[in-house]
């Protein structure tokens, strides 16, 4: 009777999914190894994400099983207990662009794949950035924008996080629909990647993870 | 005498429509008074230009160049896209410079930033604008949400109309919340029925709202007033227009407008059958608004600018699925009546191209942000005139003799043989204005066919 939730999840079988769960915890299990399982299958998720098995759709599918699931077990928990995590992030769309798309398949890859990530939104002004990596400590930045105003918001923010002296403390990636090697120059960011999986990969160097 | 409309084939109705391209009228409807006749050259010339490039039957003098911005114009005369948004003049007084200081072959008039006020009086939810959401200095923006619920398929395919009209209208413009008191139009049937059907109008909240119509409605007429006129100025300097008007894919139409990225994402699982159907049909709704604008303005060319079917937003097997089958037959059914579709591909579409190859030769123009354009010209290319690739970052940030470099490889990969137009590949805000310019002029001298 015990189906694969891990499986099931990352296949994106919603109805069996939340069977499997139900019956579980009626079974009486540990609610948080049930979360345990739906995360290994969200990072498979992730994995089919950066081979190009899965899209956008299937990623968006996927958060909104997880989420369902959640919903369903958090009643029956006592405590939360944070799971590890790589590294703490500071993300989001820079000043005057309002595009979250792009931000928010990078933040969800960058969550499955084990980082700690703090989303500031849209259109985030650059003093909120510089206030979060303080607050935080996190050693990496990421910046997203869609429009060509996003170039000098991008490179405000950059410039800002310099006067603040935090700039040697972080390493800073840019992307988003326009950005280019020449855009990553401009804005003085460390690096861009040209999608989701290329924002993990640069996390996970920065972080030191193989 | 000429043939009617109705008895022409669809290669007739497309040179009928090129050929009242050709020949403008003024807003009163009388044929338009060029500038000089070097003008009237100048535009015939153009035209010609781009009909050769799009229909691939023979080489144009040269390749062909356009310019399609979005707020570039406005920051290049020094204005904020607010000023733009609420000063007509001042909007036709950009895009005025940048036509008369490029010359290029194309370019899409002055209605692009749209009337503020217009969007002040409707209360208008589905976009940000200078000074609402967004800061005076930027470009307006526009705000997904499932302004359609998951559950109101069948509500929108039993009646569309009357899905936008008492449904979806409300929810976009707070100005028109009245609307969702309408009563449905087809149930005036008998003298019975009437006057019950009329009570809602008697009420204050519909009132209100037609009272907000009517100022709209005044505004909007005096918006037009101003692009018209200056539109009309821009032609009889020998300058065509690209744009009769534009449609939708359908899986945009519900992706962007209704039901928001992630709704209709989840529908792609939930509720594919629906989702299909709905957008099944909306497509001769598609079909008869393109061809509409087209016959109307007397012009062939339909703009379509394209978004949720770009490469990585879905798999090529949801692309052949959900976005190209309606997105193909509102071609064909533009195509039929003569139109010209001319899809905007920004972003990448390097992976759908050679499902979009699937296409009659010579009756589409298609613009191409950062697809590959060596694969373009291999696939799409071999059917259909592409114009585009040079890209925003490369305009912001690159040097003129960058772009020119840029300009050379596209002629030299996908010129040759005609069907392609030096562009910008995606509606850009910011560059430098010397980089536009280099674009331009390289292209006109790089491109003639020798």
């Amino acid at each position: 009777m015990a189906k694969d939730l891990v499986n099931t999840l990352a296949d994106l079988k919603e109805q069996e999914a939340i069977t499997i769960v139900k019956d579980r915890l009626s079974a009486g299990e540990d609610p948080l190894k049930i979360l345990g399982d739906a995360r290994k299958g969200m990072e498979i998720v992730g994995k089919r994400f950066a081979s190009s098995e899965y899209f956008i759709p299937d990623l968006v599918y996927s958060g909104e099983i997880l989420k369902t699931v959640t919903e369903i077990v958090k009643p029956k928990l006592s405590t939360t207990t944070e799971s590890k995590k790589l590294g703490k992030i500071v993300f989001g769309t820079v000043a005057g662009d309002i595009h979250d798309i792009g931000k928010d398949i990078v933040v969800f890859m960058l969550d499955v794949n084990g980082f700690e990530v703090h989303d500031l939104g849209v259109d985030v002004p650059v003093q909120k950035f510089v206030d979060k990596i303080k607050e935080t400590g996190a050693p990496v930045v990421g910046l997203s924008g869609f429009l060509t105003l996003a170039f000098d918001s991008m490179k405000q923010t950059v410039d800002a996080i310099k006067a603040a002296g935090l700039r040697d403390k972080v390493n800073i990636m840019i992307g988003g629909g326009q950005i280019t090697e020449e855009v990553r120059k401009y804005t003085g960011a460390d690096a861009y990647g040209k999608d989701a999986m290329a924002g993990v990969t640069l996390a996970k160097k920065w972080a030191g993870v193989k | 005498m000429e043939k009617q409309w109705e008895e022409m084939s669809s290669d007739e109705k497309q040179e009928e429509l090129f050929a009242r391209w050709m020949s403008p009228k003024d807003p009163q409807g009388n044929d338009l008074k060029f500038q000089s006749p070097q003008a009237e050259k100048a535009y015939k010339e153009r035209i010609t230009r781009i009909k050769d490039a799009i229909q691939m039957k023979k080489l144009p003098d040269r390749v062909p160049v356009f310019v399609i911005p979005s707020f570039f114009p406005v920051y290049n005369a020094g204005f904020t896209p607010q000023e733009a948004m609420y000063d007509y003049d001042k909007c036709c007084m950009a895009f005025k410079k940048l036509v008369m200081n490029l010359a290029p072959d194309g370019q899409i008039g002055t209605v692009a930033p749209g009337p503020g006020k217009l969007f002040d009086i409707l209360d208008y939810k589905l976009y940000s604008w200078p000074g609402h959401g967004v800061s005076p200095e930027q470009s307006f923006q526009a705000n997904e949400g499932e302004y359609m619920k998951a559950d109101e398929y069948d509500a929108l395919i039993d009646d569309p109309s009357n899905f936008f009209s008492n449904t979806y209208l409300p929810r976009v413009f707070g100005a028109l919340e009245g609307f969702k008191m309408l009563p449905t139009l087809t149930g005036i049937l008998e003298i019975y029925g009437v006057a019950f059907n009329f009570i809602p109008f008697g009420l204050p909240p519909v009132q209100a709202t037609y009272k907000a119509l009517f100022e709209a409605g005044a505004e909007a007429l005096k918006w037009a007033g101003a692009m018209g006129a200056f539109n009309t100025e821009i032609n009889a300097a020998g300058f065509p227009g690209l744009w009769a008007g534009f449609t939708k894919a359908p899986f945009d139409v519900i992706g962007d407008t209704l039901r928001g990225t992630r709704g209709v994402m989840l529908d792609m699982y939930r509720q594919p059958d629906k989702l299909i159907e709905a957008m099944e049909k909306l497509t001769p709704i598609m079909i008869k608004m393109g061809v509409g604008v087209a016959k109307m303005n007397g012009q062939p060319l339909v703009f379509m600018p394209l978004h949720k079917g770009a490469d990585g937003f879905m798999s090529d097997e949801q692309f052949k699925k959900f976005y190209w089958p309606t997105f193909r037959k509102v071609m064909m059914g533009l195509i039929a009546e003569g139109a010209v579709p001319n899809p905007a591909a920004e972003g990448k579409w390097t992976t759908r191209l050679e499902v979009m190859q699937d296409l009659p030769k010579g009756k589409t123009l298609w613009m191409i942000d950062q697809s590959d354009i060596a694969k373009a010209k291999k696939t799409l290319g071999k059917v259909a005139c592409m114009y585009g690739n040079v890209s925003s970052a490369l305009l912001a940030l690159g040097t003129p003799q960058e772009v020119k470099d840029y300009v050379k490889k596209c002629i030299d990969v996908a010129g040759r043989g005609g069907g392609y137009i030096v562009s910008n590949g995606a509606f850009f805000d910011h560059a430098k204005a010397e980089n536009v310019k280099a674009m331009v002029d390289f292209a006109k001298e790089y491109g003639v066919y020798k």
